[in-house]
């Protein structure tokens, strides 16, 4: 037997309250309780990351996420990122680019790359920037080791690439360095 | 999933009591892996106490005396300068923050590339310092609780002996297990000479991130020396004047979001062309991350040479036993840890001459 918990969730600008199974993870609240089916429950195992979304702003997997561990949280999704259907840049450039086949992968790929785009304006490194002390800048090998955690099964990784580089654009030129990394 | 009771404390002493109080508990961290485990069935915890309130998340400059006068080979009094104290790192520090630190950047390289080497954008976004420290093996029998696996029931026989062993360990197993820890980070805090700050019943107590993970001998059960209710508070990094001169040489299967197949953490300090101070560990070959103190010990004092990178990786795998099995085995690990070792060490001594 199990007791609920109540929580408070801001999804997309909107506050909910909920009483959550503390077993009910962030992904299964969004779709099955409040009815946002924007994150996708690809593998439900944190490998696939279709069901990224941006929680306090940065990119996590919500089905590796407990719902009841993210009381009070800001949540948003990639509906979340359209308000009143207005694409965000993000979702604009995936359109222009041809990123998506199928479209299954997409909304975690959208709100993968705002992220990604965040963590580079704060100056945050990756797995392939050679010197850890320079400047970040959002070259194709850059996004493509940001997005790695993004599968997509129809291999649209390409125009994925070329896609977030254009939103990359100056902000990614104009780069940071190690003296801006606050977080 | 199991039902579990949840609770979110308020500090670390109730944590540490709450969890000591019931044999079933467990921490909650970034649930990276915990929240994979109970889905998969592995664990299946009577309680589940979230951190989430309990561990800092700072990372600060520890005042302890370090000499930082470098090791004399030129290299600058601005970057010698850099290295006079060390640091701590909140065990509630998320991997992300911990790899952009400006002050793991500079001071220890090899952290801040282990961690980036490691899972991917989101996932560094979620797990922290202590959890990415005691994450379970992957060892695919060991997930699929459909397989017989000696850590999951010490009743059961180990099934990667006859199976898939591309994972798997080389140094250090036993007949019970051949599991690998697969953590990049704790390679680089056990090469960088890091220790864990432990909160449990009786109080604090202080150990080398090298004595923590332990073999698993007859008792695959247990990853850690951990008793249980202990929790890792904070990791600090002594202040090392080579420790700025480390990297971290991850080899996979893929070019990113896979684990290691062999990874290599070195720090190395080069004068006059011999190998003055050397640290290393290695990943992916052993139940726990592995200090080479018998490559350390060659190198000391040898040329430094691509001649002796070899000799001194070799001598590390004199007891190396491994698995010769129908689905191929990990004999190749020997001649990759060689190459990466090899390979890190040459970058590191290049570095020192540029």
């Amino acid at each position: 037997m199990t007791t609920t918990i109540p929580i408070g969730l801001t999804v997309d600008g909107r506050h909910h309250d909920l009483d959550v199974d503390p077993r009910t993870t962030l992904l299964d609240a969004l779709r099955e309780r409040l009815g946002n089916t924007s994150p996708k429950k690809g593998c439900d195992h944190g490998q696939c990351g279709a069901c990224t979304v941006l929680v306090d702003g940065r990119r996590v997997l919500s089905c590796l996420t407990l719902a009841v561990a993210k009381d009070a949280a800001e949540v948003t999704t990639a509906d979340g990122l359209a308000p009143d259907g207005a694409l965000h840049p993000v979702a604009e450039a995936f359109l222009a680019h041809d990123a998506y086949q199928c479209g299954f992968c997409t909304p975690g790929q959208v709100c993968s790359a705002v992220g990604v785009l965040d963590e580079a304006a704060h100056g945050a490194p990756s797995a392939v920037t050679d010197d850890l002390t320079g400047p970040t800048v959002l070259d194709r090998a850059e996004i493509a080791e940001r997005m790695s955690g993004n599968l997509c099964r129809c291999a649209a990784y390409t125009n994925i690439v070329s896609a977030v580089a254009e939103v990359a654009g100056d902000a990614a030129r104009r780069g940071s360095t190690v003296e801006g990394a606050d977080r | 999933m199991r039902p579990f009771t949840y609770a979110r404390p308020d500090d670390a002493e109730a944590a540490v009591a709450t969890v000591g109080a019931d044999p079933g508990a467990v921490f909650l961290a970034g649930g990276t892996n915990l929240l994979d485990h109970l889905k998969l069935g592995v664990a299946t915890p009577s309680s589940v106490v979230d951190l989430g309130r309990v561990t800092s998340t700072a990372i600060t400059e520890l005042d302890d005396g370090g000499d930082g006068d470098g090791d004399g080979d030129g290299d600058g009094a601005a970057r010698s300068s850099t290295t006079r104290s060390g640091l701590r790192i909140g065990a509630g520090a998320l991997n992300s923050d911990v790899a952009a630190h400006p002050l793991v950047r500079r001071r220890y390289p090899a952290l801040a590339q282990a961690l980036l080497a490691g899972a991917s954008g989101q996932l560094r976004n979620m797990a922290t310092t202590g959890g990415n420290l005691l994450q379970r093996t992957r060892c695919v029998y060991f997930a699929d609780t459909t397989t017989p696996c000696t850590k999951r029931d010490l009743t059961q026989p180990c099934s990667a002996r006859e199976g898939w062993t591309r994972y798997h360990a080389i140094l250090g197993a036993s007949e019970h297990c051949l599991a690998t820890h697969p953590s990049d980070m704790a390679v680089a805090l056990v090469a960088l000479d890091a220790t864990v700050q432990v909160l449990g019943a009786d109080g604090t107590r202080t150990l080398p991130v090298a004595e923590l993970h332990r073999l698993p001998g007859d008792d695959p059960t247990h990853d850690t020396v951990l008793r249980h209710g202990e929790l890792i508070t904070a990791v600090d990094l002594p202040a090392s004047p080579i420790a700025a001169r480390s990297a971290y040489r991850k080899v996979r299967d893929r070019a990113s979001y896979a684990f290691a197949l062999v990874s290599v953490a070195a720090a190395l300090g080069v004068r006059e062309g011999t190998v003055a101070d050397v640290r290393i560990a290695l990943g992916g070959v052993a139940p726990k991350p592995w200090r080479a103190t018998r490559a350390e010990d060659a190198l000391r004092g040898a040329p430094a040479t691509d001649e002796s990178y070899r000799a001194a990786a070799r001598a590390e795998l004199a007891d190396a036993d491994p698995v010769e099995s129908p689905l191929g085995g990990n004999r190749f690990k020997l001649d990759l840890v060689v190459g990466a070792l090899t390979d890190t060490l040459r970058r590191l001594t290049e570095e020192q001459h540029s």
